[in-house]
């Protein structure tokens, strides 16, 4: 087992070098310059040398090869540097809008999974009947609508029918539980609702697995009540999928939410990813892919040893 | 009132109580014209600034949460709605030469910084020092505009003088500037980027803290030099990126107001849903929407192409229409209607493509791109900014119209971003462009269309010098007359005879706000009047 | 990662029942899956037929007319240029339906192909396409989708391209945990023995054993496309203006005139759903018609 977890361990390397080296390259490759946008903008006295002199402040003079050797040696001292729009440390940037995007991808997630289970175990119980029927219908209506047409209706009814509005502005859990739950409870219903869907599929078809194993075949007679509680056993391994599942879109959650935090203005980081983009901040948008990438690997190397742990056969292959 | 005794009274007594209810009124109608002190403003702001100098930063994103608490030697009177009109700051009064290359101003005494030291001309010429001559590793932004500029004396401790190069009618306009904050000179000697990343000025309000990505406090300045203001007991500036999220606070009265503008169909939403608790600000912007032609591309080098698109324009018509879906309005020529400057509109109706008759334009434009060889069906790219307003109606409107005289535009929208380097690098054919400035001034509105080699920001590649020239006569003309005349031939010459690059429409500012928020008159610029001192809250 | 992998039958799956008759068991066992069949083919037959069906030339505008509501003359409305609604929905079936096939048959294929190549050659070549896979997993969507329109521009193809490159790798992953399963029959050692070229045992022997879940990959995928058209068109990335295509009519004026003219955002909203619904249900009840195909043995 040990040495499985050094295996996979060894093997994140690799890729996390990869993603770094193909966000460098790619944002260097989109035409674009922040020091343009910056000081040519709407305003007409932008010369060529202040220009170039805030370039030069920017390292963006330098060989490419020297300013990604610079980068990657300052990752390994943990040190990410300073976001080129506003020359603050990048963990600064990062610190509260990663802090509302942890909230609210667990939130959405623990919705989407309170969802979900019940949901799955209710439709493979009462399969193929009008109970089946509105679950998948439920859960694929979620799938199919459009997040952002989600939001601004929620904002428009909410604005007519209550005229209310959630709060503006975010404050973490620890300082003001009520004013926190009541800006992001909406969002995260939008989100997870949309995120049960996938689930739901998953946990019905895994539980319909199950329930096919004879020793609960032959419990027909007994009903449905003995169905379920002959099959909780049978439940753990049925509900790894599903969990496989929900841990990869919550990696997808943070960071992945553009439109969602757009529409509740929420100083997320999908909001601060845009921007950064948007203004060709390499330091920062590279130190934001660097983390959402981080966090799909973690979790993709924490579900296979879950597998592994399960399936002692993985282990040795 | 019984007969006897109303009767007898009765004529006194109604005297008494008309004159009583006269005064009554007259006096509450004051009262409510008295600024009530106290509240807190609070205000969106679509987007953040990158860093805290004004010195070297551009965006609206910056001057409205930082404005407040600095100071300008000069200002632009906040009551006045052409926001051309120069008062004083903390310099109290002026006097140039009458060659025009000498302005002697005077301080004021009792102006503090918020850490309590006293300004002095020592800090002012400190300030300027860095706008005009920056030190090598310094951005100053508008340093290409203070050119003229030959020293800055501070011989006494409150007097600042500028001398100049050749006499500029713009320059007093210039110190009025609101990004020339007066900085404190004990800290720029300690370190010049200082500014940077913190605050302190001399401003009516002080800073109380930053949360990135989320909002910014001021709260009242207790030594204003200005007794008795401001009124607010402080303001927050909550950072929206999004406009529907704006509109959606200022409808839930949890903010009073946007100040850079909301477009037609967020005001009418806001209007509908409020009705009198809401008021509605409404000016020309000093911002237009221009097109600009890549001249090193054929066929557009050939001037009869260039007069052809422009005269294919209704821009009566858009002017209708479009200002019902978009932040876009009047007819406009280089200057922002309404201004000293600006061309009256039967003058501006000789000029091409802003005729009432749009057939016989048409037909005329159709004329000359035969002539000019140019094939019916003609296709080109163009290129437009992603910003959606007014850029997106503008674009799909632009297309529609060229449609007419068989132009066949296919239009590229491109992110901000990218969009200003591919201007400035000439990879388009024709595009969309913004002119700006933050006050409404010839030398800062055409300063763009000079010759290629003079102004970087000249996308059209062109070379001109009748233009040039007649720039630098109305940048020295003193006579206000004289210097009309100027501006006159050089909108002629750019829009009419040349067509090297033409206006659609000017940009229209609408700013509804609480109609609690009073003391704040809207010009064309969203730069000018932040300082909120005037501003207060009624109850 | 590992998946559960799934086992199928080697020989063909065009079983001993006609075409016909298959199709009509279908209907008959899923009424929820035919109903998003048909939903499917209407949207198919519009976009096709776009140019007879519109009544009006989706990019004339009408100032006369603007911002009008539901009438005989507009029967969905008019937007804020007087460009008639419900031409422009139509005309955006077409775009949506060209995006949406487009990025998942891309996006499938490719990503099966480089997933049953990968979990056959195993070893060292696995290993490594498994890590480029990974990367671009672990790449934020917007990131990728921006690049590829900043380098080419926006336009229906670059659109296409932006969305079907992250989907490779997600298609890449299903398709080798079930071509994993089947490397270890015995006929797959046996053809090898034989001599067959790798291709040709690929293509013929492993594929077809991969046509179940690819199917399923197939239809989940159309609905995607259909979203991410959407929402990258939103961002401003995606389709650009005057083209009609239901995520641009959604942004913009759309959004502003809610209150006043709401048929603007409502329709092609309702379009959106529709459609990534209808082929939704139809994915789900495809699986489930394939599922028995699919237990183990």
């Amino acid at each position: 087992m040990a040495k499985y977890i050094v295996k996979r361990l060894l093997l994140m390397i690799p890729t996390l070098l990869g993603v770094a080296v193909l966000i460098f390259f790619l944002m260097r490759v989109v035409p674009g310059d922040i020091v343009e946008l910056r000081f040519a903008g709407e305003s007409a006295f932008a010369q060529k040398e202040n220009l170039d002199k805030e370039r030069a402040r920017l390292g963006l003079d330098r060989p490419l090869w020297e300013q990604f050797v610079t980068w990657m040696l300052g990752i390994l001292r943990l040190d990410f540097g300073t976001s080129m729009w506003t020359g603050a440390p990048i963990i600064e940037e990062i610190k509260l809008r990663a802090t509302l995007s942890f909230q609210l991808a667990v939130m959405a997630t623990a919705i989407a999974v309170a969802l979900a289970i019940p949901l799955g175990v209710v439709a493979a119980l009462k399969q193929d009947t009008w109970v089946d029927y509105a679950v998948r219908i439920f859960s694929i209506a979620g799938l199919a609508t459009p997040s952002f047409w989600l939001g601004i209706v929620f904002i428009l009814g909410m604005l007519i029918i209550f005229k209310w509005l959630p709060p503006m502005v975010y404050t973490p859990f620890w300082v003001d539980p009520w004013q926190n739950m009541l800006q992001l409870v909406w969002p995260a219903l939008a989100v997870g609702y949309r995120y049960s869907a996938v689930a739901t599929r998953m946990t019905r078809s895994s539980m319909l697995e199950v329930l096919r194993e004879d020793y609960i075949r032959t419990a027909r007679a007994k009903g449905l009540w003995e169905k379920l509680i002959l099959s909780r056993h049978a439940l753990k391994n049925a509900m790894l999928p599903v969990l496989t599942v929900v841990a990869l879109e919550f990696a997808f959650l943070m960071g992945g939410l553009v439109v969602t935090e757009q529409v509740f203005n929420l100083n997320g980081l999908g909001m601060l990813f845009v921007e950064s983009v948007a203004r060709r901040d390499y330091t920062l948008t590279q130190a934001l892919v660097m983390l959402v990438a981080f966090v799909f690997i973690f979790v993709n190397f924490t579900v296979d040893l879950m597998y592994a742990w399960i399936d002692p056969r993985i282990r040795f292959r | 009132m019984t007969d006897r005794g109303g009767c007898r009274l009765d004529g006194p007594v109604r005297m008494l109580a008309i004159v009583l209810a006269l005064a009554v009124s007259a006096v509450s109608a004051r009262a409510q014209d008295k600024p009530r002190y106290g509240g807190e403003l609070i205000f969106a702001v679509p987007s953040e600034m990158p860093s805290y100098d004004g010195h070297r930063e551009g965006t609206f994103g910056m001057v409205h949460p930082l404005a407040p608490h600095y100071s300008t030697l000069l200002r632009v009177d906040p009551n006045d709605r052409t926001g051309t009109k120069v008062v004083s700051d903390v310099a109290e009064s002026w006097v140039i030469s009458p060659d025009g290359r000498v302005y002697t101003l005077k301080l004021r005494r009792s102006v503090k910084f918020h850490d309590g030291s006293e300004m002095t001309s020592r800090d002012v010429k400190a300030s300027y020092d860095k706008i005009v001559f920056p030190p090598p590793n310094v951005g100053s932004q508008r340093k290409g505009q203070y050119t003229n500029v030959e020293a800055i004396e501070a011989p006494d401790a409150w007097t600042i003088v500028f001398r100049l190069k050749w006499p500029q009618a713009s320059f007093l306009a210039s110190l009025a500037s609101p990004y020339n904050w007066i900085y404190s000179a004990n800290i720029l000697a300690k370190d010049v980027r200082w500014y940077e990343k913190n605050v302190m000025g001399t401003g009516p309000f002080v800073f109380v803290e930053h949360v990135k990505g989320s909002h910014w406090v001021g709260k009242k300045n207790p030594n204003y030099w200005d007794k008795g203001r401001p009124y607010l007991d402080g303001y927050r500036a909550i950072f929206m990126k999004d406009s529907a999220a704006q509109v959606a606070a200022v409808r839930a009265e949890r903010a009073h107001i946007q100040f850079r503008g909301f477009s037609p169909a967020e005001r009418d939403s806001l209007v509908g849903a409020l009705g009198r608790k809401i008021t509605v600000q409404e000016s020309a912007w000093d911002c237009a929407a221009w097109v600009a032609i890549n001249q090193d591309r054929k066929p557009f080098d050939d001037k009869r192409v260039r007069r052809a698109m422009t005269l294919a324009l209704d821009r009566h018509q858009a002017s209708q229409a479009l200002s019902k879906i978009a932040v876009v309005k009047e007819v406009a020529g280089v200057q922002v209607p309404g201004t000293p400057y600006a061309t009256p509109p039967d003058e501006l109706e000789k000029l091409a493509g802003y005729g009432r008759d749009i057939k016989k334009s048409r037909a005329e434009a159709r004329r000359l791109l035969r002539e000019a060889g140019v094939p019916d069906g003609f296709a080109f790219t163009f290129t437009n900014r992603g910003v959606p307003m007014p850029y997106e109606p503008v674009g799909i409107w632009l297309i529609d119209q060229w449609r007419q005289i068989g132009l066949n535009a296919t239009m590229v929208t491109i992110e901000a971003s990218q969009h200003v380097t591919e201007l400035r690098a000439g990879n388009f054919t024709v595009s969309s462009d913004a002119q700006c400035g933050y006050a409404v001034e010839p030398d800062l509105d055409l300063a763009k269309f000079q010759s290629k080699e003079i102004s970087h920001n000249n996308y059209g590649r062109y070379t001109d010098q009748v233009l040039d020239e007649l720039y630098q006569k109305q940048s020295r003309a003193l006579d206000s007359e004289e210097r009309k005349r100027y501006v006159r031939e050089f909108e002629r010459r750019l829009l009419d005879e040349q067509v090297h690059t033409f206006v659609t429409l000017q940009w229209h500012r609408i700013v509804p706000h609480n109609a609690r928020v009073k003391g704040w008159t809207i010009t064309p610029s969203h730069y000018l009047n932040q300082q909120l001192d005037t501003v207060w809250l009624t109850e | 990662m590992a998946l559960r992998s799934t086992v199928v039958e080697a020989p063909d799956i065009a079983g001993r029942l006609s075409w016909f008759t298959q199709v009509r068991e279908f209907c008959q066992q899923r009424p929820l899956g035919a109903i998003g069949a048909v939903v499917v083919i209407v949207n198919i037959l519009v976009g096709i037929g776009a140019n007879i069906i519109a009544p009006y030339d989706p990019l004339a505008t009408d100032y006369g007319a603007m911002l009008a509501p539901p009438s005989a003359a507009h029967w969905l409305g008019t937007d804020a240029f007087g460009r008639d609604v419900l031409s422009r929905i139509i005309y955006g079936s077409w775009t949506a339906m060209l995006v949406g096939f487009a990025c998942a048959f891309f996006g499938a294929t490719i990503g099966a192909v480089i997933g049953v190549t990968s979990a056959y050659f195993a070893g060292r070549v696995d290993l490594l396409i498994q890590r480029i896979m990974d990367i671009f997993l672990a790449f934020p969507l917007i990131i990728l989708a921006l690049a590829v329109v900043s380098i080419l521009g926006t336009g229906v193809s670059n659109v296409i391209m932006a969305i079907t490159i992250p989907m490779i790798p997600r298609a890449a992953l299903v398709a080798r945990s079930s071509a994993l399963a089947i490397r270890e029959m015995p006929y797959v050692d046996a053809a090898r023995a034989a001599g067959f070229r790798h291709r040709r045992i690929i293509l013929r022997h492993m594929l077809p054993n991969v046509m179940a879940p690819y199917l399923i990959m197939l239809t989940a995928y159309l609905g995607q496309a259909i979203l991410a058209e959407a929402s990258l068109t939103f961002l401003g990335l995606g389709v650009s203006e005057p083209t009609p295509a239901w995520g641009l009519m959604l942004r913009g004026a759309a959004v502003q005139f809610a209150e006043a003219a709401p048929w603007m955002a409502i329709f092609p909203g309702l379009a959106i759903s529709l459609a990534v619904f209808a082929f939704n249900l139809f994915g789900d009840s495809l699986r489930d018609a394939l599922d028995p195909r699919l237990r183990a043995q």
